[in-house]
Protein backbone atom coordinates (compact mmCIF):
# COMPACT_ATOMS: atom_id res chain seq x y z
CA UNK A 1 0.00 0.00 0.00
CA UNK A 2 2.98 2.17 0.94
CA UNK A 3 4.29 1.81 -2.15
CA UNK A 4 1.05 3.01 -4.38
CA UNK A 5 1.11 6.14 -2.25
CA UNK A 6 4.58 7.00 -3.15
CA UNK A 7 3.85 6.12 -6.98
CA UNK A 8 0.85 7.77 -7.15
CA UNK A 9 2.58 11.43 -5.48
CA UNK A 10 5.43 10.98 -7.18
CA UNK A 11 3.65 10.91 -10.57
CA UNK A 12 1.17 13.66 -10.09
CA UNK A 13 4.16 16.00 -8.42
CA UNK A 14 7.62 14.75 -8.38
CA UNK A 15 7.17 13.34 -12.23
CA UNK A 16 4.30 15.49 -13.37
CA UNK A 17 3.87 14.74 -16.86
CA UNK A 18 3.17 18.22 -18.04
CA UNK A 19 5.46 20.56 -16.17
CA UNK A 20 8.55 18.51 -15.65
CA UNK A 21 7.91 15.82 -18.22
CA UNK A 22 6.78 17.59 -21.06
CA UNK A 23 4.19 15.19 -22.25
CA UNK A 24 0.83 16.94 -23.46
CA UNK A 25 2.13 20.41 -24.28
CA UNK A 26 -0.35 20.50 -26.74
CA UNK A 27 -4.13 20.16 -24.98
CA UNK A 28 -2.24 22.08 -21.75
CA UNK A 29 -1.66 25.46 -24.36
CA UNK A 30 -4.66 24.41 -26.07
CA UNK A 31 -7.24 24.03 -23.57
CA UNK A 32 -6.03 25.82 -20.36
CA UNK A 33 -7.91 29.32 -21.34
CA UNK A 34 -10.87 28.63 -19.46
CA UNK A 35 -11.49 26.35 -16.28
CA UNK A 36 -14.24 24.33 -17.41
CA UNK A 37 -12.52 23.10 -20.44
CA UNK A 38 -9.80 22.51 -18.78
CA UNK A 39 -11.66 20.49 -16.09
CA UNK A 40 -13.54 18.16 -19.27
CA UNK A 41 -10.01 17.35 -21.34
CA UNK A 42 -8.52 16.72 -17.65
CA UNK A 43 -11.18 14.17 -16.78
CA UNK A 44 -11.17 12.63 -20.54
CA UNK A 45 -7.64 12.11 -20.35
CA UNK A 46 -7.46 10.42 -16.93
CA UNK A 47 -10.26 8.46 -17.92
CA UNK A 48 -8.22 7.15 -20.96
CA UNK A 49 -5.20 6.67 -19.98
CA UNK A 50 -6.03 4.92 -17.08
CA UNK A 51 -7.83 2.37 -19.75
CA UNK A 52 -4.98 2.46 -22.13
CA UNK A 53 -2.55 1.39 -19.77
CA UNK A 54 -4.16 -2.01 -18.37
CA UNK A 55 -5.46 -2.34 -22.19
CA UNK A 56 -0.97 -1.73 -23.55
CA UNK A 57 -0.06 -3.69 -20.88
CA UNK A 58 -2.46 -6.53 -21.57
CA UNK A 59 -1.39 -6.70 -25.34
CA UNK A 60 2.00 -6.61 -24.94
CA UNK A 61 2.25 -9.13 -22.06
CA UNK A 62 -0.24 -11.88 -24.03
CA UNK A 63 0.32 -10.77 -27.79
CA UNK A 64 3.39 -9.05 -28.53
CA UNK A 65 5.73 -11.10 -25.34
CA UNK A 66 5.08 -14.22 -26.68
CA UNK A 67 6.10 -14.53 -29.80
CA UNK A 68 9.13 -11.79 -29.26
CA UNK A 69 7.47 -8.78 -31.22
CA UNK A 70 8.50 -6.48 -28.27
CA UNK A 71 10.04 -4.11 -31.29
CA UNK A 72 6.13 -3.90 -32.80
CA UNK A 73 5.64 -1.85 -29.61
CA UNK A 74 4.94 1.58 -30.78
CA UNK A 75 2.86 0.29 -33.62
CA UNK A 76 1.05 -1.72 -31.44
CA UNK A 77 0.48 1.13 -28.94
CA UNK A 78 -0.58 3.72 -31.05
CA UNK A 79 -3.30 1.12 -32.40
CA UNK A 80 -4.43 -0.07 -29.58
CA UNK A 81 -4.84 3.85 -28.10
CA UNK A 82 -6.34 4.95 -31.03
CA UNK A 83 -8.96 1.75 -31.27
CA UNK A 84 -9.98 2.05 -27.62
CA UNK A 85 -10.41 6.24 -27.81
CA UNK A 86 -12.95 5.27 -30.75
CA UNK A 87 -14.40 2.76 -28.60
CA UNK A 88 -15.06 4.77 -25.46
CA UNK A 89 -16.75 7.45 -27.45
CA UNK A 90 -19.07 4.86 -28.96
CA UNK A 91 -19.60 2.98 -25.72
CA UNK A 92 -20.41 6.55 -23.88
CA UNK A 93 -22.12 8.03 -26.68
CA UNK A 94 -24.65 4.38 -26.60
CA UNK A 95 -24.60 4.55 -22.66
CA UNK A 96 -23.76 7.02 -21.13
CA UNK A 97 -25.16 10.51 -23.43
CA UNK A 98 -24.90 13.23 -20.39
CA UNK A 99 -20.99 12.34 -20.03
CA UNK A 100 -21.11 11.55 -23.74
CA UNK A 101 -21.72 15.50 -24.45
CA UNK A 102 -19.65 16.41 -21.47
CA UNK A 103 -16.47 14.68 -22.58
CA UNK A 104 -17.18 13.85 -26.47
CA UNK A 105 -15.78 16.77 -27.85
CA UNK A 106 -12.04 15.73 -26.08
CA UNK A 107 -11.98 12.84 -26.90
CA UNK A 108 -10.75 12.66 -30.00
CA UNK A 109 -8.02 15.14 -29.50
CA UNK A 110 -6.14 12.66 -27.17
CA UNK A 111 -5.40 9.85 -30.26
CA UNK A 112 -2.43 12.23 -30.72
CA UNK A 113 -2.09 13.51 -27.32
CA UNK A 114 1.27 12.33 -26.58
CA UNK A 115 0.86 11.73 -22.49
CA UNK A 116 -0.98 8.62 -23.28
CA UNK A 117 1.58 6.80 -25.40
CA UNK A 118 4.06 8.38 -23.23
CA UNK A 119 2.90 6.50 -20.07
CA UNK A 120 2.41 3.53 -21.70
CA UNK A 121 5.86 3.35 -23.02
CA UNK A 122 6.45 4.66 -19.90
CA UNK A 123 4.97 1.71 -17.89
CA UNK A 124 7.03 -0.94 -20.34
CA UNK A 125 10.47 1.04 -19.82
CA UNK A 126 10.15 0.39 -16.07
CA UNK A 127 8.41 -3.00 -16.09
CA UNK A 128 5.51 -1.99 -13.71
CA UNK A 129 3.23 -4.83 -12.73
CA UNK A 130 -0.43 -4.29 -14.47
CA UNK A 131 -1.93 -3.19 -11.26
CA UNK A 132 1.40 -0.74 -10.67
CA UNK A 133 0.99 0.46 -14.32
CA UNK A 134 -3.02 1.13 -13.92
CA UNK A 135 -1.63 3.13 -10.48
CA UNK A 136 0.94 5.01 -12.18
CA UNK A 137 -1.16 5.84 -15.19
CA UNK A 138 -3.70 6.95 -13.06
CA UNK A 139 -1.56 9.34 -11.13
CA UNK A 140 0.11 10.81 -13.81
CA UNK A 141 -3.39 11.72 -15.56
CA UNK A 142 -4.10 13.40 -11.91
CA UNK A 143 -0.98 15.36 -12.57
CA UNK A 144 -1.83 16.57 -15.61
CA UNK A 145 -5.27 17.40 -14.56
CA UNK A 146 -3.56 19.86 -11.54
CA UNK A 147 -1.19 21.38 -13.89
CA UNK A 148 -4.21 22.29 -16.06
CA UNK A 149 -6.97 23.58 -13.37
CA UNK A 150 -3.53 25.50 -11.64
CA UNK A 151 -2.46 27.07 -14.93
CA UNK A 152 -6.13 27.92 -16.32
CA UNK A 153 -5.56 30.43 -13.23
CA UNK A 154 -3.23 31.83 -14.11
CA UNK A 155 -4.29 32.14 -17.94
CA UNK A 156 -7.37 34.18 -16.51
CA UNK A 157 -5.41 36.30 -14.27
CA UNK A 158 -3.13 37.19 -18.22
CA UNK A 159 -5.78 38.15 -20.10
CA UNK A 160 -6.47 41.74 -17.85
CA UNK A 161 -2.94 42.61 -17.51
CA UNK A 162 -0.71 44.64 -19.98
CA UNK A 163 1.80 42.78 -21.75
CA UNK A 164 3.86 44.00 -23.91
CA UNK A 165 2.72 43.88 -27.93
CA UNK A 166 5.39 41.16 -29.33
CA UNK A 167 5.21 39.24 -26.06
CA UNK A 168 0.98 38.31 -26.49
CA UNK A 169 -0.20 35.26 -26.43
CA UNK A 170 1.84 32.03 -26.84
CA UNK A 171 4.89 33.93 -25.41
CA UNK A 172 3.34 34.93 -22.54
CA UNK A 173 1.79 31.66 -21.68
CA UNK A 174 4.98 29.99 -22.06
CA UNK A 175 7.03 32.45 -19.51
CA UNK A 176 3.73 32.04 -16.87
CA UNK A 177 4.13 28.18 -17.80
CA UNK A 178 7.97 28.39 -16.18
CA UNK A 179 6.92 29.82 -14.10
CA UNK A 180 4.65 27.36 -13.08
CA UNK A 181 7.12 24.80 -13.61
CA UNK A 182 10.04 26.28 -11.05
CA UNK A 183 7.06 26.04 -8.49
CA UNK A 184 6.79 21.72 -9.24
CA UNK A 185 10.30 22.08 -9.65
CA UNK A 186 10.57 22.21 -5.62
CA UNK A 187 8.95 19.19 -5.32
CA UNK A 188 12.04 17.03 -6.83
CA UNK A 189 14.00 15.05 -4.17
CA UNK A 190 10.86 14.52 -2.72
CA UNK A 191 11.52 10.81 -2.39
CA UNK A 192 15.05 10.32 -2.60
CA UNK B 1 3.98 25.87 -56.07
CA UNK B 2 7.40 25.53 -57.34
CA UNK B 3 9.72 23.02 -56.15
CA UNK B 4 12.30 25.71 -54.45
CA UNK B 5 8.91 27.63 -52.58
CA UNK B 6 7.89 24.13 -51.22
CA UNK B 7 11.72 23.50 -50.02
CA UNK B 8 11.91 27.21 -48.24
CA UNK B 9 8.51 27.11 -46.87
CA UNK B 10 8.76 24.95 -43.78
CA UNK B 11 12.23 26.75 -43.23
CA UNK B 12 10.88 30.27 -42.49
CA UNK B 13 7.36 31.16 -43.41
CA UNK B 14 5.86 28.23 -41.57
CA UNK B 15 8.35 27.00 -39.77
CA UNK B 16 6.68 24.18 -37.91
CA UNK B 17 8.32 25.34 -34.35
CA UNK B 18 7.66 28.97 -34.22
CA UNK B 19 4.95 29.74 -36.85
CA UNK B 20 2.61 26.84 -36.81
CA UNK B 21 3.94 25.75 -33.57
CA UNK B 22 3.07 22.18 -33.63
CA UNK B 23 5.56 19.44 -32.24
CA UNK B 24 6.02 21.39 -29.09
CA UNK B 25 6.61 18.41 -26.49
CA UNK B 26 9.84 17.50 -28.49
CA UNK B 27 10.45 21.38 -28.87
CA UNK B 28 10.76 21.48 -24.72
CA UNK B 29 11.76 18.39 -23.66
CA UNK B 30 15.15 17.28 -25.62
CA UNK B 31 16.89 20.65 -26.17
CA UNK B 32 18.72 20.44 -23.09
CA UNK B 33 21.90 20.96 -25.25
CA UNK B 34 22.39 22.04 -29.26
CA UNK B 35 23.52 18.43 -30.37
CA UNK B 36 20.27 16.85 -28.61
CA UNK B 37 18.27 19.28 -30.33
CA UNK B 38 20.04 18.57 -33.74
CA UNK B 39 19.35 14.54 -33.01
CA UNK B 40 15.84 15.03 -32.53
CA UNK B 41 15.29 17.60 -35.85
CA UNK B 42 17.03 15.25 -37.81
CA UNK B 43 15.65 11.71 -36.19
CA UNK B 44 11.66 13.98 -36.91
CA UNK B 45 13.30 14.90 -40.46
CA UNK B 46 14.08 11.16 -41.60
CA UNK B 47 10.46 9.89 -40.31
CA UNK B 48 8.88 12.75 -42.30
CA UNK B 49 10.86 12.40 -45.43
CA UNK B 50 9.47 9.04 -45.48
CA UNK B 51 6.12 9.04 -44.56
CA UNK B 52 5.69 11.77 -46.61
CA UNK B 53 6.92 9.64 -49.38
CA UNK B 54 4.42 6.87 -49.07
CA UNK B 55 1.59 8.62 -47.89
CA UNK B 56 2.16 10.56 -51.60
CA UNK B 57 2.81 7.24 -53.00
CA UNK B 58 -0.65 6.03 -51.54
CA UNK B 59 -2.32 8.87 -51.80
CA UNK B 60 -4.97 6.97 -54.26
CA UNK B 61 -5.43 3.61 -52.69
CA UNK B 62 -5.91 4.90 -49.25
CA UNK B 63 -9.37 4.86 -49.02
CA UNK B 64 -11.01 8.52 -47.53
CA UNK B 65 -12.51 6.77 -44.49
CA UNK B 66 -9.18 4.94 -43.53
CA UNK B 67 -6.75 7.42 -43.78
CA UNK B 68 -6.16 8.70 -40.66
CA UNK B 69 -5.54 5.21 -38.96
CA UNK B 70 -3.39 4.31 -42.42
CA UNK B 71 -1.27 7.67 -41.76
CA UNK B 72 -1.03 6.72 -38.07
CA UNK B 73 0.28 2.79 -39.34
CA UNK B 74 2.72 4.15 -41.81
CA UNK B 75 4.29 7.05 -39.47
CA UNK B 76 4.92 4.58 -36.62
CA UNK B 77 6.53 2.03 -39.32
CA UNK B 78 9.37 4.99 -39.86
CA UNK B 79 9.46 5.65 -36.37
CA UNK B 80 10.03 2.33 -35.61
CA UNK B 81 13.16 1.87 -38.36
CA UNK B 82 14.80 5.49 -36.69
CA UNK B 83 14.05 4.16 -33.21
CA UNK B 84 16.13 0.93 -34.01
CA UNK B 85 18.88 2.51 -36.34
CA UNK B 86 19.64 4.71 -33.56
CA UNK B 87 20.01 2.33 -31.15
CA UNK B 88 22.12 0.50 -33.09
CA UNK B 89 24.32 3.17 -34.63
CA UNK B 90 23.79 6.05 -32.03
CA UNK B 91 23.43 4.45 -28.69
CA UNK B 92 24.39 7.57 -26.63
CA UNK B 93 22.01 9.86 -28.71
CA UNK B 94 19.22 7.41 -27.91
CA UNK B 95 19.72 7.29 -24.45
CA UNK B 96 19.61 11.18 -24.38
CA UNK B 97 16.47 11.35 -26.15
CA UNK B 98 14.73 8.13 -24.37
CA UNK B 99 11.19 7.87 -24.87
CA UNK B 100 10.95 11.08 -26.66
CA UNK B 101 12.17 8.82 -30.31
CA UNK B 102 8.89 6.15 -29.93
CA UNK B 103 7.10 9.73 -29.20
CA UNK B 104 7.34 11.10 -32.81
CA UNK B 105 4.40 9.18 -33.61
CA UNK B 106 2.35 11.56 -32.34
CA UNK B 107 4.07 14.23 -33.16
CA UNK B 108 1.55 16.88 -34.43
CA UNK B 109 3.99 17.90 -37.67
CA UNK B 110 4.52 14.97 -39.39
CA UNK B 111 0.20 14.16 -39.06
CA UNK B 112 -0.08 17.62 -40.32
CA UNK B 113 1.50 17.72 -43.42
CA UNK B 114 0.78 13.93 -44.46
CA UNK B 115 -3.06 15.81 -44.24
CA UNK B 116 -2.26 18.75 -45.38
CA UNK B 117 0.43 18.11 -47.91
CA UNK B 118 1.36 14.79 -48.89
CA UNK B 119 -2.07 13.46 -49.31
CA UNK B 120 -2.47 16.33 -52.17
CA UNK B 121 0.76 16.38 -53.70
CA UNK B 122 2.77 14.22 -55.86
CA UNK B 123 6.39 12.55 -54.54
CA UNK B 124 8.38 15.01 -55.57
CA UNK B 125 7.26 18.03 -53.76
CA UNK B 126 6.02 15.57 -50.93
CA UNK B 127 9.59 15.02 -50.28
CA UNK B 128 10.98 18.24 -50.41
CA UNK B 129 8.00 19.80 -47.95
CA UNK B 130 9.11 16.38 -45.20
CA UNK B 131 13.19 17.85 -45.78
CA UNK B 132 12.02 21.95 -45.72
CA UNK B 133 9.84 21.25 -42.87
CA UNK B 134 12.19 18.91 -40.92
CA UNK B 135 14.90 21.22 -41.58
CA UNK B 136 12.92 24.25 -39.96
CA UNK B 137 12.60 22.40 -37.23
CA UNK B 138 15.58 20.97 -36.64
CA UNK B 139 16.95 25.21 -36.95
CA UNK B 140 14.54 25.98 -34.55
CA UNK B 141 15.77 22.90 -32.03
CA UNK B 142 19.06 23.62 -32.73
CA UNK B 143 18.82 27.65 -31.83
CA UNK B 144 16.23 26.97 -28.77
CA UNK B 145 18.79 24.51 -27.62
CA UNK B 146 22.07 26.35 -28.14
CA UNK B 147 20.57 29.18 -26.22
CA UNK B 148 19.37 26.75 -23.16
CA UNK B 149 22.99 25.38 -23.37
CA UNK B 150 24.72 28.68 -23.63
CA UNK B 151 22.81 29.80 -20.13
CA UNK B 152 22.72 26.84 -18.00
CA UNK B 153 26.20 24.96 -18.96
CA UNK B 154 28.43 27.85 -20.53
CA UNK B 155 29.01 25.81 -23.21
CA UNK B 156 27.92 25.42 -26.76
CA UNK B 157 28.28 21.89 -28.77
CA UNK B 158 30.41 21.12 -26.04
CA UNK B 159 32.83 24.07 -26.26
CA UNK B 160 33.09 26.12 -23.32
CA UNK B 161 32.53 29.65 -25.00
CA UNK B 162 32.01 31.77 -21.90
CA UNK B 163 35.05 31.35 -20.16
CA UNK B 164 34.23 31.57 -16.41
CA UNK B 165 32.69 35.00 -17.38
CA UNK B 166 30.00 34.54 -15.36
CA UNK B 167 27.90 31.19 -13.26
CA UNK B 168 25.55 29.83 -15.48
CA UNK B 169 22.09 29.63 -14.35
CA UNK B 170 21.46 25.68 -14.28
CA UNK B 171 17.75 26.09 -14.16
CA UNK B 172 17.77 27.11 -17.94
CA UNK B 173 19.12 23.14 -18.91
CA UNK B 174 16.31 22.32 -16.23
CA UNK B 175 12.08 22.12 -17.19
CA UNK B 176 11.83 25.52 -16.14
CA UNK B 177 14.02 27.16 -18.17
CA UNK B 178 12.66 25.11 -21.74
CA UNK B 179 9.16 27.06 -20.96
CA UNK B 180 11.28 30.03 -20.60
CA UNK B 181 13.78 29.90 -23.38
CA UNK B 182 10.98 29.32 -25.71
CA UNK B 183 8.65 31.64 -24.81
CA UNK B 184 11.25 34.67 -25.13
CA UNK B 185 12.61 33.43 -28.44
CA UNK B 186 9.34 33.40 -30.03
CA UNK B 187 8.52 36.75 -28.74
CA UNK B 188 11.63 38.35 -29.98
CA UNK B 189 10.94 36.47 -33.21
CA UNK B 190 7.56 38.46 -33.04
CA UNK B 191 9.24 41.32 -32.52
CA UNK B 192 11.64 41.44 -35.25
CA UNK B 193 9.22 40.17 -37.94
CA UNK B 194 6.58 42.09 -36.96
CA UNK B 195 4.14 39.51 -36.93
CA UNK B 196 2.14 37.65 -34.10
CA UNK B 197 2.32 33.89 -33.38
CA UNK B 198 -1.25 33.73 -30.76
CA UNK B 199 -2.53 30.34 -32.27
CA UNK B 200 -1.56 27.42 -30.18
CA UNK B 201 -0.54 24.12 -31.90
CA UNK B 202 -3.64 22.16 -31.53
CA UNK B 203 -5.36 25.62 -32.97
CA UNK B 204 -3.40 25.52 -36.53
CA UNK B 205 -3.65 21.59 -36.62
CA UNK B 206 -5.68 21.60 -40.13
CA UNK B 207 -6.35 18.03 -38.69
CA UNK B 208 -9.79 19.60 -37.26
CA UNK B 209 -11.24 19.98 -40.63
CA UNK B 210 -10.80 16.41 -41.30
CA UNK B 211 -12.11 14.56 -38.34
CA UNK B 212 -9.12 13.78 -36.88
CA UNK B 213 -8.51 16.61 -34.24
CA UNK B 214 -12.40 16.76 -34.03
CA UNK B 215 -13.79 19.52 -31.58
CA UNK B 216 -10.11 21.54 -31.30
CA UNK B 217 -12.08 24.66 -32.87
CA UNK B 218 -14.49 24.07 -29.98
CA UNK B 219 -12.46 23.83 -27.11
CA UNK B 220 -9.33 26.02 -28.53
CA UNK B 221 -11.99 28.91 -28.94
Amino acid sequence: MKEMIILIISAILVENFVLVKFLGICPFLGVSKKLSTAIGMSVAVVFVMTIASAATWLVNEYLLAPYELEYLQTIAFILVIAALVQLVETVMKKLMPPLYKALGIYLPLITTNCAVLGVALLNMEREYSLLNSVVYSFGAGLGFTLALVIFSGVRERIEYNDIPESLKGLPITLIAAALVSVAFFGFQGLFS
Amino acid sequence: MSAFKTFTNGLLKENPTFRLVLGTCPTLAVTTSAINGIGMGLATTAVLIGSNAVISLTRKVIPDKVRIPAFITIIAGFVTIVQFLLKAYLPDLDQALGIYIPLIVVNCIILARAEMFASKNNVGLSVLDGMGMGFGFTLALMAIGSIRELLGNGTIFGITVTAKLFDPAIIMILPPGGFLAFGITMGLLNKLSGKKTTKTGCQSCELRKSGACAGSKEVGA
